[in-house]
């Protein structure tokens, strides 16, 4: 791979890769089914004894 | 399994021996000993220990309770107490060695390139890193309900690691280096780290695997995703081949450019992983414990933690500006370092946040004031780092103090502060005790080192921007205005205000340290009594 294709491959691959992974992450962040369980989740260094 | 362990040491004495034995340099001889004297006193400890334990089972349970392994959390806040002054020490006399150059006594050992190293590695490492390991196995073991994985394999991951600290310093003083910034030990003490690492990383996980909870909580993944990135870089980034297997030099597999951004990808993410990852897993723990509040938004957490590691590991080119780098990776470089900003501050208002409802503790616990304070700090460096990445920026301050200064807002406001944070909230904990020996000794060595801080970093702000102006000067020939040793000699005044900082915030230090140990002692200043912040844990027993 010459040096061009690399940097072609960063630019469009590389970008749709990390995008992709964004909108995962804020989707299993933010899906409503989940809120009970990251409510409960904060809470556990406080209950902790 | 004892005896497995029992078998390594006396591998290990052998090896050390033969080791010295046969050593081509004179280093080698003596670490080689180090080595064997080392292996010798784990196999007295590991005996003594299974004379002294014969019988008794570790349990899970021991009636009262979940038995949790304090004991290796007690030694890593001694350890990080103990080395952070080593750190801070040896910074305060390299910052005076810049300030009246007679201090390097014309002597190898007290040169100032080779103690530099002794104070990153002794601040970043040994303090940093001992604070790390030790709050990673506190809230590992908290936050999953279970008793530390393993019985020998954590003190192995301790003192294996304290071993890794004494054979790099011991290198660094006597020169031998592979002269890669944050990774100066030579081949043969970073195989030794590796072992070391790869132990820390399977205690880590059985411990998660066997948690009674659930969920993993978001702090574990903090402490995760810096344990497996740093076995990642150190090894990359250490793949070298040595001259001779009983001699110190070894040549890296990379050369010229490559070798730098390889240096650099790992340079970058030290701070990313080591400095920052890991520390965020002590602000998730410790911020929500100490103000007894959950975090603001656990969700936040999540796209702070996936945005955080996603965007640091490519940042690293930045340190390559108008380099024989590729134009297009420093851009890159520039511009995660600039999306960094994201995460960071995201970061930073989930856990000032996390005080919401409570701000009246900043007035009256100052240990929430060092944990806050670091918050803010780590939002100031990690503001100003991605400006200093933009290549205009970077033009001028590259190569200057304000690097420097940079990076000792965010080593000493957000990475000391929070160690110092969850030091003062670890040690009634662990030691059982109602509070901490003196509030009013915490407020002092907090308003101390602030001021401290503040002078360090507003002399090398001065200073950087100084000398980046006065190097680029031109005047009406096209002829450089200054000299070089007219730079230097305009820096002067600056490092004196440095190294006043550093006295500052040395003696902040050695404040704490009394303090610990009055506390650990189980004694309380009279004055106080009555109006010292409790330990909830000890509140609620009672």
């Amino acid at each position: 791979m010459d040096y061009h294709a690399m940097s072609h491959f960063a630019q469009s691959y590389g970008l749709l890769y990390l995008f992709g992974l964004f909108i995962i992450v804020l989707a299993y962040a933010l899906w409503p089914r989940n809120k009970e369980k990251f409510d409960k989740a904060a809470r556990l260094p406080l209950e902790d004894e | 399994m004892n005896l497995l362990w029992l078998a390594f040491t006396l591998i290990g004495a052998v090896l050390g021996v033969l080791l010295s034995a046969r050593a081509v340099d004179p280093v080698m001889m003596m670490h080689g000993l180090l080595f064997s004297i080392a292996a010798v006193l784990s196999a007295f400890a590991l005996i003594s220990r299974h004379y002294k334990y014969i019988g008794a089972s570790l349990l899970e349970d021991n009636g009262s309770g979940i038995n949790y392994n304090v004991d290796i959390v007690k030694a890593g806040v001694i350890a990080s107490t103990f080395w952070g002054i080593v750190g801070f020490t040896v910074g305060l006399v390299i910052a005076l060695q810049l300030t009246f150059p007679v201090l390097n006594f014309d002597l190898p050992w007290t040169n100032f390139g080779r103690l530099r190293p002794l104070h990153t590695s002794a601040v970043i490492f040994a303090f940093g890193g001992n604070v790390l390991i030790a709050t990673s196995f506190h809230v590992v073991q908290r936050t999953c309900r279970t008793r530390l994985a393993g019985d020998i394999a954590p003190w192995f991951v301790f003192w294996g690691y304290q071993l890794f600290i004494v054979l790099a310093a011991t290198g660094y003083v006597l020169g031998v280096t592979q002269s890669k910034e944050y990774a100066e030990p030579e081949w043969y003490v970073d195989i030794w780290l590796t072992l070391v690492w790869v132990v820390y990383l399977l205690v880590f996980l059985a411990t998660l695997w066997k948690r009674q909870e659930k969920h993993i909580y978001v702090a574990n993944w903090f402490y995760l995703a810096f344990i497996v990135t740093i076995a990642m870089l150190h090894i990359v980034n250490n793949l070298s081949l040595p001259v001779s297997f009983a001699g110190v030099k070894s040549y890296s597999l990379f050369a010229g450019v490559q070798s730098a951004l390889t240096q650099w990808w790992y340079g970058h993410n030290a701070v990313g992983f080591f400095l920052t990852a890991g520390f965020l897993g002590i602000m998730y723990y410790f911020i929500p414990k100490r103000a007894n509040r959950p975090v603001y938004s656990y969700r936040l957490s999540i796209i702070h933690f996936w945005a955080l590691i996603f965007l640091y590991i490519w940042a690293g080119p930045h340190h390559l500006h108008y380099t024989a780098l590729p134009d297009w990776a420093q851009t890159l470089g520039m511009t995660f370092s600039i999306m960094l900003w994201m995460p960071s501050w995201g970061g930073m208002i989930n856990g000032l946040m996390t005080l919401s409802g409570v701000w009246d503790k900043l007035r009256t616990d100052p240990v929430i004031r060092f944990l806050v304070a670091s918050v803010a700090f780590y939002g100031m460096s990690t503001f100003e780092g991605p400006l200093m990445s933009i290549k205009a920026v970077n033009a001028l301050s590259h190569y200057t103090d304000w690097t420097i200064g940079h990076v000792h807002s965010g080593a000493l406001g957000w990475v000391a502060y929070i160690s110092f944070g969850a030091l003062y909230f670890l040690v009634p904990v662990l030691w059982k005790r109602k509070s901490l020996y003196s509030d009013a000794l915490v407020n002092l060595h907090f308003w101390i080192s602030t001021i401290g801080i503040l002078l360090y970093i507003t002399a090398m702000w001065v200073s950087g921007i100084l000398q980046g102006l006065m190097w680029r000067a031109y005047d009406s020939f096209g002829f450089l205005e200054y000299s070089f040793s007219e730079t230097v000699e305009a820096m002067h005044p600056f490092y004196l205000i440095r190294a006043l900082g550093g006295v500052l915030f040395l003696l902040g230090a050695l404040i704490m340290a009394y303090n610990l140990w009055r506390t650990a002692r189980g004694d309380v200043r009279e004055k106080e009594k009555g109006s010292l912040v409790l330990n909830m844990e000890m509140v609620g027993a009672r």
